[in-house]
């Protein structure tokens, strides 16, 4: 049985600043990272391999060349094979556009059992990819997905809403969408640093080596445009410090409070 | 003409054949989320913008009620859309449903609340017509001079914002977060119509199963809806903090809330999350203890009314947006704090 697993390299966003004066992000120095609900999807596909026999994890990104090193490591922790789609048609890709990229390079590594995403990336918070290369594919979706079993050709998937959860069956082949709950993702081994970074184990995918219709990539193939972005307009509170002992302090605020009709 | 042909994109569509503002009911198990009540009031400003109807899509089954009740909160349409297989949600049965009603109707712009469900449907949605799709937008507005939505959502955890447009393709679709549009009211005198139908759906269409319902697993925490928030932060040093801050949170009649590190580190249930990644809140009163004021938990309450911040460091972020900030030990302050109270209280 194969798995697919789509991941994204992605900034880390904990550690992005902004540029005061010209409002862009400022991206030199901060760390790029597989995208944590990625790395859960990761380790669901590694789970299963181990917990059964004859299965093919193989890791799917789109990305810069740089996109490499998050496969590298995807393979150190264990993943058996690792292609990177990186082409300049890609770039300016919107969500539609880049599950329509993904779903042909799914359909041209072919015969897959599950496809396995993160819910979101940090740097979008979309969640949209995910259940768009299912459409692209014609295969049923469960997304959020906080606990997983595999029962003969079905899958049986806690899915997480609100307050609660969905028990929900399908058949494979089947996508579906991880969440933190999902697990806790492994740290790669030595042994698995070592053999990941051994030669050309990541294989490069152009548009060309899909197929890929190329009205379909890029900004071209993108329905969406970003018409303006800009930092957030701050708020900018009354700033009063109090001050004085603790017991003071508390006081005081006591009374801004109720000058507020706040109490 | 031909111009214009030429820079048709893939997927492009004439965009003029396209009219009619609809949103998303969703409703689960014969409850309507309040996320729909957000969208008929966004809706109901844009339809006027635009000078036309506004529409609810409402998919279940035997939800007559719920039918009526969008009317009365201020709808001009209902499809309302019963069949037995639409009964629980199901990402199969609720795409077809919506997307030939879309191919046959052609409306311009279609709203989604950004739920765990709303954000399953939209994107299948999209990806099946062919059109854009905007996540989890905070902010909507129509510029007349080209008919199109503007679309503005958060980006990069909050640090960017970002207004997007869907210019070849539609309907121009947006998931909206929970939270942060002004709900419609009610009327009982409004009047509308509701157009009931039979989706063609047949049970080979549906391809997955519902074997069970869960709910109750996680605390139901009100954030949205509350008057008074008091939140904890890393600032508390351990999960322990939780209780002090929960006894500060009484004294308010306050729902709890806590910053995206608390939940990270498992100190508390995600429910409690308020930020980007988490709720969008506007209470009269936010009091953060503990809270540093990163961005991303910044774009979850700034537009809290009335911001108090009590930390040990005097260079915290959330100083900066407060309106009453205490500099000092959480663990000193708060105590005192709540005795003040219990001082007003008598």
């Amino acid at each position: 049985m194969n798995i697919i697993v789509c991941l994204k390299q992605v900034p880390d966003t904990n550690e992005v600043r902004i540029d005061p004066v010209r409002g862009t992000l400022i991206r030199d120095g901060v760390p790029s990272i597989i995208n944590p609900d990625d790395k859960n999807a990761l380790e669901e596909a590694l789970k299963i391999k181990e917990e059964n026999e004859d299965i093919k994890v193989t890791v799917l990104s789109m990305g810069p060349p740089q996109a490499d090193m998050a496969l590298r490591e995807a393979l150190a922790m264990g993943a058996d094979e690792a292609i990177l789609l990186s082409d300049r048609a890609f770039s300016g890709s919107d969500t539609w556009a880049t599950s329509k990229a993904l779903a042909t390079a799914i359909d041209h590594i072919g015969n897959y059992s599950i496809i396995l995403c993160g819910r979101q990336a940090i740097d979008g918070d979309t969640a949209q990819v995910g259940p768009q290369i299912a459409e692209h594919l014609g295969i049923p979706q469960i997304t959020y997905v906080e606990e997983l079993e595999i029962i003969g050709d079905k899958v049986v998937a806690k899915r997480a809403i609100e307050d609660g959860y969905y028990v929900i069956e399908g058949k494979m082949p089947i996508l579906l969408t991880a969440i933190k709950e999902l697990n806790e993702p492994r740290y790669p081994s030595i042994r698995g640093v070592y053999k990941a970074h051994e030669g050309n184990r990541v294989k490069n995918w152009s548009a060309q080596d899909i197929k890929a219709d190329l009205s379909n990539l890029g900004l071209k193939g993108s329905p969406t445009q970003v018409n303006k972005s800009f930092t957030p307009p701050g708020r900018s509170g009354e700033g009063e410090i109090l001050s004085g002992s603790p017991k003071e302090k508390a006081g005081q605020l006591v009374l801004k409070l109720k000058g507020k009709y706040l109490i | 003409m031909e111009e214009k042909t030429k820079n048709l994109k893939a997927g492009a569509v004439n965009v003029d054949e396209y009219r009619g503002v609809w949103i998303f009911a969703e409703q689960r198990q014969g409850q309507l989320l309040n996320v729909a009540l957000e969208l008929l009031g966004e809706g109901r400003k844009i339809a006027n913008t635009l000078g036309l109807p506004l529409t609810a899509i409402l998919l279940g089954h035997e939800v007559d009620e719920i039918a009526d009740k969008l009317i009365k909160y201020g709808v001009d349409k209902v499809y309302y859309g019963d069949h037995k297989l639409l009964d629980i949600y199901n990402t199969d049965g609720y795409t077809k449903a919506i997307c030939d009603l879309i191919n046959r109707e052609k409306p311009e712009i279609m709203l989604i609340g950004a739920t765990t469900i709303g954000r399953d449907l939209g994107p299948r949605i999209s990806s099946r017509i062919h059109t854009g799709l905007t996540a989890d937008c905070t902010k909507l507005d129509i510029d007349m001079d080209n008919r199109r939505l503007m679309q503005t959502r958060p980006a990069f955890g909050g640090n960017l914002m970002a207004t997007i447009i869907c210019p070849n393709h539609r309907p121009q679709m947006a998931t909206v977060r929970p939270g942060v549009m002004e709900k419609s009211k009610y009327d009982k005198n409004r009047a509308g119509k509701i157009i009931k139908f039979t989706p063609e759906l047949e049970e080979k269409d549906i391809r997955t199963k519902v074997l069970e319902i869960v709910k109750g697993t996680k605390a139901q925490v009100q954030l949205e809806d509350a008057k008074v928030i008091v939140s904890g932060g890393r600032g508390l040093g351990s999960p322990e903090g939780f209780k002090l801050i929960e006894s500060l949170a009484d004294k308010f009649n306050a729902v709890v809330g806590a910053s995206r590190a608390t939940v990270d580190a498992g100190w508390i249930e995600q429910g409690h999350q308020v930020g980007q990644t988490g709720k969008t809140v506007r209470p009269s009163l936010y009091i953060a203890c503990g809270i540093s004021g990163a961005i991303q938990h910044l774009a979850g309450m700034q537009e809290s009314k009335v911001i108090v911040a009590i930390n040990k460091d005097p260079d915290a972020p959330i100083f900066k947006i407060a309106d009453y900030g205490i500099v000092g030990d959480l663990y000193e302050v708060i105590p005192e704090f709540m005795e003040a109270l219990d001082g007003i209280d008598v």
